[in-house]
């Protein structure tokens, strides 16, 4: 690492990109703070509640099986994207076209509006007129996720695989590219397995990368809408409602302004302190 | 082992595009057969949904206006983050370390009950259903993941360039311009090809700061599916169509990506 010079001028610097982010970070978090703490009965007419919507949202049973279920569905997710998406980058050409191809093919899912996906797998995972739900009943497998909680949860995981594990493979594979060949060389030298390469070479220059990636799919996979909205709409019944889809059906549906606000606030807090515990462990021993 | 290598990227691509397969086969049927049975190709031809979607206003200004906010959020996002990602790279100041952290915090806000308070906002400036507001607001997320792309990048770079340039006399802007980006240009390709797709793919945000004249084509098409039933064929059409300014992209940064980058510090 390169030593930095104190600068205080520097700040001039980051000045634009504070102001832009601030203008749209901390006006809209304020007006959510100033509705978690009011009641209102339309009219534009507001009264102070203090923390009452915080205390009614930790007690309720609902918010916590929201938080349950989000919780599950992000770690089954990590646990699968980050190193299916390791592996699968490993596995890709070095050179070549072969390159180009992977790397145009792989980053299409990426680049399909969140909607659209929802959309797309709504119909692919039918068991009428879906290719997926069509397959896995030829199979043997009565699949319906309209109606089946477990078919819905598998949709819903297989949806989120498909969408995101390519920006892991993209993260690790431009990651691997930058290691030097020196290393690798010197480790065919020492005659290492492949596995010790992977383990002293390839993992630690990634680390970066990867708490990248890691940091990035649990933020997005913690905060995911529109995907399963349009999928599954949250059903059958509760079975796929996540964090963020029963918040907007309080705050829409039921027009409860304040309680929603409330919930979105923990919610940004609990996001907040596992992405800092994330970065906190993965970059513990840096800079000294 | 080594042999059947290729084989885990290709299962991967295949997984990949079966459901995008099954989109373009819809995209070629007309409503009718796709509801009426299950074939695994188009059995009646026709572009008549893709001609649809071309000619018709109210559908191509779609692309048009989600073109528009994307690209503008893609400049503004990269031209501020480029000085930033420049300080936190080689100047220490106060603050720094928080700071960093306190921009990547922004990617965390749950868009869902922000949405209200950004649709006041923007009101409040005169700016609901034009693209500027779209792109502003995109920046909320864009502009913290540019800087921390750029950032790594930049780290790369070794100090003495900068040094050798001010002793040469250069003013700080004309090295910048000059001499510093172009040597981090792959970065900035990296970069820009990140902005462009969480921008490009965002819904919430951009259907809640648009009515009629800055409309993205993600939510003309949910508004095609509750006002005249469920145009299959058109939706697969227009969802497949929004794949290809991406993928256009993707192919224009291959090479940055491919040539690898590290990410310095965090």
């Amino acid at each position: 690492m390169t030593t930095r010079t104190t600068n205080q001028k520097a700040w001039w610097l980051v000045l634009p990109v504070v102001l832009l982010v601030a203008f749209n970070a901390v006006i809209p978090l304020m007006a959510v703070v100033n509705y978690s703490v009011q009641e209102t009965f339309g009219n534009n007419q507001f009264f102070f509640e203090g923390v009452r919507w915080f205390e009614e949202v930790m007690k309720s049973p609902r918010f916590r099986e929201a938080l349950q279920r989000q919780l599950l569905f992000t770690a089954t997710i990590l646990a699968i994207q980050i190193p299916l998406g390791v592996a699968i980058a490993l596995a890709m050409p070095r050179k070549g076209i072969g390159v180009s191809i992977c790397l145009v093919l792989m980053a299409m899912p990426l680049l399909i509006p969140y909607n659209v996906v929802g959309a797309m797998w709504n119909i692919f995972a039918l068991p009428d007129i879906g290719l997926m739900g069509r397959g896995l009943n030829a199979l043997g497998w009565d699949f319906n996720y309209t109606r089946q909680p477990i078919a819905a949860w598998v949709t819903l995981v297989a949806m989120d695989v498909w969408h995101w594990t390519s920006l892991v493979v993209l993260l690790t594979y431009a990651g691997l590219s930058a290691i030097p060949d020196a290393y690798y060389q010197a480790a065919r030298i020492d005659g290492a397995s492949r596995w010790a390469i992977f383990r002293h070479i390839q993992l630690p220059k990634l680390k970066h990368v990867l708490l990248i990636a890691v940091l990035l799919r649990f933020m997005d996979s913690f905060m995911i809408y529109t995907e399963a909205v349009v999928l599954t709409g949250g059903g059958p019944g509760n079975a796929t409602t996540l964090l963020s889809i029963d918040l907007v059906k309080i705050a829409l549906g039921q027009f409860d302004l304040g309680p929603a606000a409330a919930m979105s606030l923990i919610y940004f807090l609990i996001i907040l302190l596992l992405s800092w515990l994330f970065y906190t462990v993965m970059t513990r021993d840096e800079e000294k | 082992m080594m042999r059947l290598k290729w084989l885990v990227p290709t299962l991967y691509i295949v997984f990949l595009l079966l459901p995008i397969y099954w989109l373009l086969n819809m995209s070629f049927k007309n409503t009718n057969e796709i509801l009426g049975g299950f074939t695994l190709w188009p059995v009646h031809f026709t572009l008549e949904n893709y001609a649809k979607i071309l000619t018709d206003r109210t559908w191509y200004m779609g692309y048009v206006n989600s073109l528009t906010y994307v690209l503008m959020n893609t400049v503004i996002s990269v031209t501020v983050a480029l000085p930033a990602a420049y300080a936190f790279s080689r100047y220490r100041f106060l603050g720094d370390k928080h700071l960093f952290f306190w921009l990547l915090t922004n990617r965390m806000a749950p868009p869902a009950v922000f949405a209200l308070p950004f649709f006041q906002l923007y009101s409040s400036l005169n700016l609901f259903d034009t693209s500027l507001a779209v792109a502003l607001a995109h920046c909320l997320f864009n502009i913290p993941l540019a800087v921390w792309i750029l950032e790594g990048f930049m780290s790369g770079v070794p100090r003495e360039l900068d040094e050798t340039a001010f002793v040469d006399g250069y003013p700080f802007w004309k090295f910048f311009i000059k001499i510093f980006m172009p040597t981090i240009a792959a970065g900035i390709g990296v970069a820009a090809f990140f902005c462009f797709m969480f921008s490009w793919v965002e819904l919430l945000l951009a259907k809640t700061l648009t009515s009629v004249d800055a409309k993205p084509i993600a939510a003309t098409m949910t508004r095609t599916a509750s006002t005249s039933g469920y145009e299959l064929g058109l939706l697969a059409a227009a969802g497949a169509l929004t794949i290809i300014p991406g993928a256009v992209v993707i192919y224009f940064v291959r090479n940055y990506i491919a040539k690898g980058f590290a990410l310095g510090r965090v």
